[in-house]
C-alpha cells in the first residue's frame, strides 16, 4: 500500500495553518501536513539539514510568498535549480492577486498559483481542492530518500 | 474563434480522447474557447506562432494547454521541453496527460517543467470525471498566468 502523502506547507501565519490543517482533517488520503513559518526554514526542511535531518521530501509544497528571513520567490527558485527538488509540484498559496506576482511565480517554476482567500468559507474550499487535485488525482513522483 | 482568445490548447492524436475531453468541458461550460491540435508540430507552431498561427501573438498565452505524451511528427516530451525552455512561453501551464504512468516519464516530465502529469483513466466515466476536475482546478482554482498584453494596458490605465 502506498504511504500517506506528505504536504509541506510554507506560511508564516499560524492561523492560516491551522486553518489548512481543519480543512484537510477528513481527507480520505490521510495526508500528512508539515509546516514551516520562514523560507530558511523551509530549505532546512526541503534539503532535511538540522533539525529535519530525519523529515521524509515532501510530495507537494503549498507556498506563500510574503516570508521572513527568505521570500516565497527566493524559496521557489532555491527548489527549482536544485536538481534533486525541482521535480516536486510547488503551489503559491498566497494573498496577493497582482498580476506582476502571477506571472513571475510562473516563469520561476511554480507548477501553480491559488489565491488565498480571505473568508473562511472560500479558504477551505481552495485548500480542499488543492490537496484533492494533487493527491486524488494528479501523478507525483516517488519519494526518493 | 479568435485565434488570440484561446483558453485550452489540447494536443491529442486520438480521436476519441479528443472527442470525450471536449465533451466533458462543455458540460462544464468550460469549453468556449479550445484549440485542437493533432501532433507535435502543429502544438509547436500555435504555441510559437509559426506556421498557420502567425497572427497568434506571444501576449495571450492559452491558460492551458493538455499535452499528450506519444504524437505524431514531434513528440510531447520534445514539445514540453521547448515550451518550458523559452522565455516567452514558460509561463504557460503545461499538463501532460498520457496512458501509461512510467515513472521515468513522470520525473522528467516535472524536472522539465511541467506543471503536472494525469494519467488518463481508461473507462470511460473515470475519464470523464477526471477531465472536469482537471478543467475546474486549472480554469477556475488556479489563476493562470497574465497575459502581458493585459498586465501592459493595466499599467497604462493607472
Amino acid at each position: 500500500m502506498k504511504t500517506a502523502p506528505e504536504l509541506l506547507i510554507v506560511d508564516d501565519n499560524p492561523a492560516d495553518v491551522v486553518l489548512a490543517r481543519e480543512a484537510l482533517a477528513g481527507s480520505a488520503r490521510h495526508c500528512q501536513i508539515n509546516s514551516v513559518g520562514d523560507g530558511v526554514e523551509a530549505l532546512a526542511f526541503l534539503n532535511r539539514t538540522g533539525d529535519y535531518a530525519n523529515r521524509v521530501r515532501p510530495d507537494l509544497v503549498m507556498l506563500d510568498l510574503n516570508l521572513p528571513k527568505k521570500d516565497g520567490l527566493t524559496v521557489l527558485a532555491a527548489v527549482k535549480a536544485d536538481p534533486d527538488l525541482r521535480c516536486i509540484p510547488v503551489v503559491i498559496f498566497s494573498t496577493s492577486q497582482l498580476g506582476g506576482d502571477i506571472t513571475r511565480s510562473y516563469k520561476m517554476g511554480a507548477n501553480c498559483y491559488v489565491s488565498k482567500p480571505g473568508n473562511l468559507h472560500d479558504y477551505f474550499s481552495a485548500v480542499k481542492s488543492i490537496e484533492e487535485f494533487w493527491f486524488g488525482f494528479a501523478s507525483l513522483p516517488e519519494r526518493g530518500e | 474563434m479568435n485565434p488570440n482568445e484561446v483558453d485550452i490548447l489540447l494536443v491529442d492524436d486520438s480521436q476519441d480522447d479528443i472527442d470525450l475531453t471536449l465533451h466533458a468541458l462543455r458540460a462544464e461550460n468550460l469549453a468556449n474557447s479550445i484549440f485542437v491540435a493533432r501532433d507535435g508540430e502543429e502544438a509547436l507552431d500555435f504555441l510559437f506562432c509559426s506556421g498557420p498561427h502567425t497572427q497568434r501573438s506571444f501576449d495571450r498565452p492559452p491558460k492551458l494547454v493538455l499535452l499528450d505524451l506519444k504524437l505524431p511528427k514531434v513528440d510531447g516530451m520534445q514539445v514540453l521541453k521547448r515550451v518550458k525552455s523559452d522565455a516567452r512561453t514558460k509561463i504557460i501551464p503545461v499538463v501532460l496527460m498520457t496512458s501509461s504512468k512510467e515513472e521515468q516519464d513522470l520525473v522528467i516530465g516535472y524536472n522539465l517543467g511541467a506543471n503536472s502529469y494525469i494519467q488518463k483513466p481508461v473507462d470511460f466515466d473515470e475519464f470523464r470525471k477526471a477531465v472536469k476536475l482537471l478543467g475546474l482546478y486549472w480554469l477556475v482554482v488556479n489563476l493562470p498566468p497574465v497575459a502581458t498584453g493585459k498586465l501592459k494596458a493595466a499599467k497604462q490605465g493607472q
